[in-house]
Formats: structure tokens, C-alpha cells, sequence
């Protein structure tokens, strides 16, 4: 199986201690205080030119440390690194390498600091840099934030450009010539005289030559791959069924597990009796965990059977058990001691609504399960001095570090081998699987344990997007909005996630009003507010973070007050846009949708916007109202992430992503009652089917100052813009998701 | 216990006749390409053809399967695609591709009864089969173009 063949080659070409003797080639000194992971073991006659590329001699193998979850991450990585390297896609073999603090993540803090991403200002810059200090500190390796390709765009284009001059040197030195009179071509060395030298031939030599680290990379009009479409390395597998996903990973002697957690969220599992579930065939052994059990056996069916055959008494909630609560402590969190947040307070708000407001509201968002279509899953092989895990995750460092803990180990000898991901949404930022696996498989020494969770425990045991609550005030004047007042209420995503890490998120926590605080919107009095909640069910990053409720906020209330002013909902956003390349995606959506043109009866069209992410994105959503119910028609959908890299991948990220926030808008909760979830599988945590989607058309811009990721810029505006739409059509104004509790669809 | 699949004969005596058809293919026989997404016929990763009909194989017990499976290992390979598969790959469907067995095959079977689909058919067939990814306007794209394929336009 092709699966084996890769991880056999994985450890083969990194980890394996077997093979001794290896070529260190050169010294790293690129922009990095981490040691080259790939130095560590390498193969004889190997060179591993820099952390991503590495060269034996019969292979070029690009690593992609930032994990795949369906965005084309290891694609895009390797287009980046073969840019400059002078390779193409169909000559490479890619890699997720080690985990390794090497890795870190470049990119992922400039969203933490309270500089609007419209902000280029030599302020604003130098402290998105010096919040890449403690990143680099902690060595964040870490996928997300659609931070792959801000993150990747230089350094990973500056690895491919090393490694070539690199083994031009090297070419250059042994045979007498200057390396300026050599050129490179398709993984090769050309000489003068029009020899071919492969890469792979120069390998061992290499590790004699020092690396060539002063590059300058080529200007975009000389790139080969990057900007054309391209075809995604894992197309064909992912079209033939040979992709295999975590959990498809088979071992030998390998066991399967399953596993059942106290419904009730955060309690304890206080007894249980494994008589029944030892008396089941198959069954190998019953796991006790803290807060469920499991059941190794030797086939997933009959591991799930006898997990469910157990009877356990489960201890109580550590989450309010009702909803009614849960809103309850957002309404309540509206106060100065908890205000979190004002970065946003132009003109002056209170005076200018002292004589009243034209309108007061109130918006929510509910808790959604990420509910990514590959269910959790872990395989973990423990020993007492080694522990290999074979899993996919945007976190491999955690993961090394949390086993590390579990199994009294050193990092070092927890061995992370990450594989693609069959769907996340943020879900693989967390570690549990991989701590939960591990307990298990502590129990069965020697060999490998497969944990598969079933679709229930991987939904009702997720850390879902944020509940948020949000009220609203406004003023117009002479037909155009004069004062808007925004406070959002939410629990923090960063202290929660970052809390199951035990590392402290000090200072205000920006996703409590991103999408929000951050529009590019010049209104005469303007205030954003965030108000921290206290903990309530524990949360997590879900697809755009708090972009994906304050996106639905802030535009939603910006388009009541465009209606109540009797402006046009298009041309007031335009009037009141300052950021360029926003106003284009504003403009962009209006043409594309040929806006103010007349609609058929019970037609409507709405308009929304959002910047996040530093992605300026338009929408504009057409529905009819028909006999049956609301008809998505069609979406028009402009995006401007600086630089667009692949667009055909572009393209069906934007889509996607429209249909994700199109989806959980119109259909999705997670509700709590007894402090369980309600929602177990996917009858009762619907999205959108293939039926009900619109078409949907997407234009991509290149006007923004910074390159920018594409996976979550797109879901924020699909809500607002759906529900300024329905209005539109319907007279009906939607506060409150999911909108299938109000009004029905198609 | 008999059962083909992809054209071989399996002997799998002694399973449980009521063990789910998705976990036989998967866990004993290997046939890793048809994923497990819900256990409950919500998603439709797990579709297989039984006597040519899609069918979602975690709901059918090993024990009654009335005919010869095909799995997306048997529909083509990357070497010898399905011409469903080959218009996949054209439109560049897949994002995660965790569904994308199941939609190959679900789309196969339309393609077999129905050879040139109107839009409420494509519709009709494949609102059974969910991508949490939202790669829906390409799998209508790709049908149609498998279809054209198929009928040698």
C-alpha cells in the first residue's frame, strides 16, 4: 500500500537512527535561530540544502511543514520552494518533514496586533515584526489563520533560490567554472557547454560546498509556475481513492480503538463495568480515560460495538447545561469590567446618540461544530523509550509536546507523522485525538493502536466556534449613516485554545471583534466594543474565528442602517469605504451582479462586506422568495489577496467558502442541553447540499499591498450578505443564526 | 460468507454476518478508498456500487449483499481512470477529497441509468452525498463533462 511505502521513506530520509553516517552538508544560516531538522539523520550522500529542501541521490523531496487540510497547502508550498528551484511538480516528491521549531510561523502573529490590516504604516509594520519575536521563540509551528502562503511567499521562495545557487557552486567548483555562466533547468545544473548535471548527481558533493545564502529572488513576470494554473499534486490520488488519510494508516500487528466520552461536557466518567465489552469478540482490552472509556479490539465495527456495550455512570457538566444560560452570561457581559476592547472609537458615539438612536438591535450567532468529513483519528505505536504517531494535525509540535508529558518522555522521542487531513476547519488545531490515542495505546505497549472516533464523539465532543452576541445602535442624517455603535459579547477563542496548551494569551484578545473593529469604513462616529464573557462551553477556532459571527454583525447592522438612511446599500458602502482595494472588490461585485438592474418578482439582492485575514471580500447574494421557500440564485463574489498564486485553486477556495458560510448561516447550531450536545451527526447539523447551492461567480483582485491567504476571507460575508438579500426580497430582517429557525428554504 | 468485490471473490467465513459492508471493505479487506464519514447515510462517503447501483455500504450487512461490489478501487485507477474520475481530475474537483470516493461513485451510478443527466437529475442524485469542503459546483461541472465522455461527445 502506498501509504507504508511513504512512511518508510519518511523514516528513511529523517528520523531513522538505523541508517548512520550521514552527509551534513553545509551550515543553515538563513534568517533562523533553529538548527536544520533535516542535519539530524541523513542518509549517506544526501544533502539537505535547507529545511525544505532536501536531496539524496536518487529523489528531490520538498518539505511542506504546514499541514494539508484540503486548501492545497503542500501544493502551494511546493510550487513556492520550485519556483526558484528550477524544478517541476512532476519531479519532485513532497514531504511534511519533522516537527521542528525551524518551522515556525511567520505570519500568524501580525493578526494579533491592534493594527488594521488596511494599516501600512511604519508603526503598524514594525510591530507585526516584533510580534513574530515570541513565535519565534515558542517555534509556533503552526497552520492557520490562512497563513500558508504570507508565511510561505518569501521564505520558501528564498529556500528554493539557496538550494539552486547552492548546487550551482557546487557544479561551479567541480568543474572549473563561474557560477554565473551556469543555468539551471528542470532539477538540473547546465553547464556552458550544455551538459546536464541532476541534481541529484551533485547531491554529495554538495555537502563540501557552503550554502550560497545571498539571493535575490526573480521578479514575478519570470515566474514558471507561480501565478499560472496549476494541477494540485494530489488531484489524482484524491480522484482515485489512493489518498490515504490519517485514517487509512495501517501497521503491522496494528489494533483499532474506539471510544466513548461523558456526554456531558468537561465531566467526569466516575465507574464503569468492562464486563460486558471483555465478553465481545474481538475485543482486546477496556480502557479507562478520565472523562470516558474506550475499547481496543481487532477491527474498528468491533471496537465501536463494545465501547457502546458499557455501562458507565458519568459525573456532571462543567458547562452551564442549558442554553438559556450560555445567552444569558453574554447579555450580562455587556459591562466595563469586562469590556476587552475599544480599538475603534472615531468621533463621539455617545454624544452624537444623546438625543437617541434610529435603531437598536441585537444579533447572535450560535456554537457550530467544525465537522471536518474525516472523523478524528490517531494511530499511536508507544514503547517505553519511543512513541510514534501517525496522524494529521495543524499543530505537530503540541502533539509532540502534550505526549511528551502523558508518557514522561523527552520531545524528542515522540516521532509525528503528519499525513493529509480529510477536512478541518480549525478542528486539527486541537490535540485531544492525539492525547486520548496515546492513553490508549499506553495500555498495549509494542504495538500500534488506530483511534478512530465515530461521527458522535467527533461532533458532540468538538470545541465549536464561539456563541456571540452582539447589540447595535445607530444614527442617519441627510440620507446617510452618521453614527454606528457596535459591542460584541463572546468568550475568548484565544484563552480557551491556548489555555488546553497551558500557554497564557495576555492583553485583549482581537478575535473578539475581528471582522468587526478592522472594516475599512470612515463613518463620522464610529465605536467597535468587545466585551470578554466569561468560559463557557470550551471553543475553538472554527473557519475565519470571530470574522465568521462579526462579519454577520458588523455588515448586518451596517445595512440596517444604509435601509433606514434610504441610501443604496452598494453606493453608501462605497461612500463610506477609505481602503482601495476594498472599494475594487465593492465595485467588482456591483458590476458582476449588474446591481441596480431590475429583478423578477420576490427577487431580492444583498450586498455585504468584510476584510479579514487582511482579505477585502464582497458579496452580493441573489434569493427569490418562492412558494416553497428562499432560492439561493446566485452569488457574486470578489476577493483581493494581493497576489493571486494559483488560480484555479483560488477559485474553489472562494467558492467553497462562500458555500460553508451559505450553509451553517442558513442550517447549523450546536445547542447544550444537560451540558451535552444536542447535534450528533449530520441529520441534525446540516449544511448546504448540492441542491440547494447557488451559482456562484468569483473574481479575483490584485490590487492589495501584502500577499494574503484565501481559505477563510471568503465565509464572513456570506451570512450578512444573504440575510441583507432575504430582507430584500422579503421585508423580513434576519438577526439571528441559523436562519432556517425563522424562515425556510429550499 | 462470499463476497466479490472489484471482480474478486472473497471467502471471509466466520465475520459477522451483520458487520457493516464499509468496515469489511475497509478493515478487513483493505479497500481504504471508501471512507467512513457518518455510519448513518447522512454524507455519503462510504458509496459503493452493488450490481452496478450506488449504495451507501454502511447501512448494507455484510451478510446481505445481493451482488458484486465495486469500490472506488475498481471504478479505475490512476493509471486507467474512469472517465468520472478523468473529469474529476480536469475540474480539479477535490479540496480535502474525503467525500470524493463517494462521489465518484455516486455520480458513476447516475451516469450508468441516466447518460445525459438534465440539472434537476444531477441535483436529485448527488444531494445525497455532502462535502463539508463545498466543492458542489464542480461536481456539477464534472458530471457534465463525464457525461459528454461517456456518450464519446
Amino acid at each position: 500500500m502506498g501509504r507504508v511505502k511513504t512512511i518508510a521513506r519518511r523514516t528513511f530520509l529523517i528520523g531513522s537512527a538505523a541508517i548512520a553516517g550521514g552527509v551534513a552538508f553545509g551550515v543553515w544560516r538563513y534568517k533562523t535561530p533553529y538548527a536544520n531538522p533535516l542535519l539530524s539523520d541523513l542518509p549517506e550522500g544526501a544533502a539537505a540544502l535547507t529545511p525544505y529542501v532536501l536531496i539524496t541521490s536518487d529523489a528531490i523531496t520538498l518539505i511542506t511543514p504546514r499541514a494539508d487540510k484540503g486548501q492545497g497547502a503542500i501544493s502551494v508550498q511546493a510550487a513556492l520552494i520550485a519556483e526558484e528551484l528550477d524544478v517541476d511538480l512532476d519531479q519532485i516528491k513532497t514531504d511534511p518533514g519533522p516537527p521542528s521549531p525551524a518551522y515556525y510561523n511567520t505570519a500568524l502573529a501580525g493578526d494579533a496586533v491592534p493594527f488594521r490590516a488596511t494599516d501600512d504604516s511604519w508603526l503598524a509594520q514594525t510591530t507585526r515584526s516584533l510580534a513574530d519575536a515570541p513565535m519565534k521563540f515558542l517555534g509556533m509551528q503552526i497552520t492557520g489563520g490562512s497563513t500558508t502562503v504570507p508565511d510561505g511567499f518569501d521564505k520558501l521562495r528564498h529556500a528554493g533560490a539557496v538550494a539552486r545557487e547552492t548546487l550551482k557552486a557546487t557544479a561551479a567548483r567541480l568543474h572549473t567554472l563561474s557560477a554565473t555562466d551556469l543555468r539551471t533547468e528542470r532539477g538540473a545544473v547546465i553547464l556552458p557547454d550544455g551538459t546536464r548535471l541532476s541534481y541529484q548527481s551533485l547531491a554529495a558533493e554538495a555537502a563540501n560546498t557552503d550554502a550560497v545564502t545571498d539571493v535575490t529572488l526573480r521578479a514575478p513576470s519570470d515566474w514558471r509556475l507561480l501565478g499560472q494554473p496549476m494541477q494540485r499534486i494530489d488531484i489524482v490520488a484524491k480522484s482515485t481513492g489512493t489518498q490515504d488519510y490519517g485514517i487509512d494508516v495501517t501497521r503491522p500487528d496494528m489494533a483499532h480503538a474506539a471510544l466513548r466520552l461523558n456526554p456531558a461536557i468537561g465531566g467526569a466518567r466516575l465507574s464503569h463495568d468492562p464486563t460486558p465489552a471483555l465478553a465481545m469478540r474481538g475485543v482486546i482490552k477496556v480502557v479507562a480515560l478520565p472523562d470516558g472509556v474506550a475499547v481496543i479490539a481487532d477491527n474498528t465495527w468491533r471496537a465501536m460495538r463494545a465501547v457502546a456495550a458499557i455501562p458507565v455512570e458519568w459525573g456532571p457538566a462543567q458547562i452551564p447545561p442549558e442554553m438559556d444560560t450560555h445567552w444569558q452570561t453574554l447579555s450580562d457581559s455587556f459591562t466595563p469590567d469586562r469590556q476587552d476592547s475599544q480599538f475603534r472609537d472615531a468621533g463621539d458615539v455617545e454624544t452624537a446618540l444623546s438625543d437617541g438612536t434610529d435603531l437598536t438591535v441585537e444579533y447572535r450567532a450560535p456554537y457550530l461544530a467544525h465537522a471536518p468529513l474525516e472523523p478524528l483519528n490517531a494511530t499511536v505505536l508507544y514503547t517505553p523509550d519511543r512513541v510514534d504517531i501517525w496522524t494529521g494535525t495543524q499543530v505537530p509540535r503540541f502533539v509532540q509536546n502534550n505526549v511528551a508529558k502523558l508518557t514522561d518522555l523527552t520531545p524528542d522521542a515522540i516521532h509525528v507523522h503528519a499525513l493529509m487531513i480529510g477536512g478541518s476547519f480549525g478542528h486539527r488545531l486541537e490535540d485531544e485525538v492525539t492525547r486520548h490515542a496515546t492513553r490508549i495505546a499506553m495500555e498495549l505497549p509494542g504495538r500500534p493502536v488506530k483511534l478512530t472516533y465515530s461521527r458522535k464523539e467527533d461532533m458532540t465532543h468538538d470545541f465549536p466556534r464561539q456563541i456571540a452576541l452582539a447589540r447595535g445602535r445607530g444614527r442617519v442624517a441627510n440620507g446617510q449613516v452618521a453614527a454606528y455603535d457596535l459591542g460584541i459579547a463572546m468568550p475568548s477563542v484565544l484563552s480557551s485554545q491556548m489555555g488546553r496548551q497551558s500557554i497564557p494569551a495576555p492583553g485583549p484578545d482581537l478575535q473578539i471583534v475581528a471582522g468587526a473593529w478592522d472594516q475599512p469604513f470612515d463613518i463620522p462616529h464610529y465605536r467597535v466594543t468587545g466585551y470578554r464573557t466569561p468560559e463557557l462551553a470550551p471553543i475553538s477556532s472554527w473557519r475565519s474565528v470571530g470574522a465568521s459571527s462579526n462579519g454577520f454583525f458588523h455588515d448586518s447592522l451596517l445595512d440596517e442602517l444604509i435601509h433606514a438612511a434610504g441610501a443604496d446599500p452598494l453606493a453608501e458602502r462605497l461612500r463610506l469605504c477609505n481602503h482601495t482595494p476594498s472599494r475594487k472588490v465593492l465595485e467588482a461585485v456591483g458590476e458582476m451582479s449588474n446591481w441596480g438592474s431590475p429583478l423578477a418578482p420576490n427577487q431580492g439582492r444583498g450586498v455585504a462586506f468584510c476584510l479579514s485575514f487582511g482579505v477585502p471580500c464582497a458579496q452580493v447574494v441573489e434569493v427569490t422568495n418562492t412558494d416553497n421557500g428562499l432560492r439561493l440564485d446566485h452569488v457574486y463574489v470578489a476577493a483581493d489577496v494581493g497576489r493571486i498564486l494559483d488560480p484555479i485553486n483560488f477559485e474553489g477556495l472562494v467558492k467553497g467558502g462562500v458555500i460553508f458560510g451559505l450553509g451553517h448561516a442558513i442550517h447549523a447550531e450546536i445547542t447544550y442541553a444537560g451540558g451535552a450536545a444536542e447535534q450528533s451527526n449530520f441529520d441534525t447539523f446540516q449544511s448546504l447540499r448540492l441542491y440547494q447551492c447557488p451559482e456562484i461567480t468569483v473574481r479575483g483582485l490584485e490590487n492589495g499591498t501584502r500577499i494574503k491567504g484565501i481559505g477563510e476571507p471568503p465565509v464572513p460575508p456570506a451570512a450578512p450578505a444573504l440575510a441583507n438579500a432575504i430582507f430584500a426580497a422579503t421585508g423580513r430582517r434576519l438577526r439571528e443564526m441559523p436562519f432556517d429557525k425563522f424562515v425556510t428554504f429550499i | 460468507m462470499q463476497l466479490t468485490v472489484n471482480g474478486t471473490d472473497h471467502s471471509l467465513e466466520g465475520l459477522e454476518p451483520d458487520m457493516p459492508l464499509l468496515w469489511a471493505l475497509r478493515d478487513i479487506l483493505g479497500l481504504t478508498g471508501v471512507k467512513y464519514g457518518c455510519g448513518i447515510a447522512q454524507c455519503g462517503a462510504c458509496t459503493v456500487h452493488i450490481d452496478g447501483v450506488a449504495t451507501r455500504s454502511c447501512q448494507v450487512a455484510v451478510g446481505d449483499v445481493w451482488g458484486p461490489v465495486t469500490t472506488i478501487e475498481g471504478l479505475g485507477t490512476p493509471e486507467a481512470l474512469h472517465p468520472v474520475q478523468a473529469a474529476w481530475i480536469t475540474h480539479q474537483v477535490a479540496q480535502c477529497g474525503y467525500c470524493q470516493s463517494g462521489q465518484i461513485m455516486q455520480a458513476a451510478s447516475l451516469l450508468s441509468e441516466s447518460p445525459n443527466p438534465t440539472d434537476t437529475e444531477i441535483d436529485d442524485a448527488m444531494s445525497g452525498n455532502l462535502c463539508r469542503c463545498g466543492t458542489y459546483p464542480r461536481i456539477r461541472e464534472a458530471v457534465k463533462t463525464a457525461a459528454r465522455n461517456l456518450r464519446g461527445i
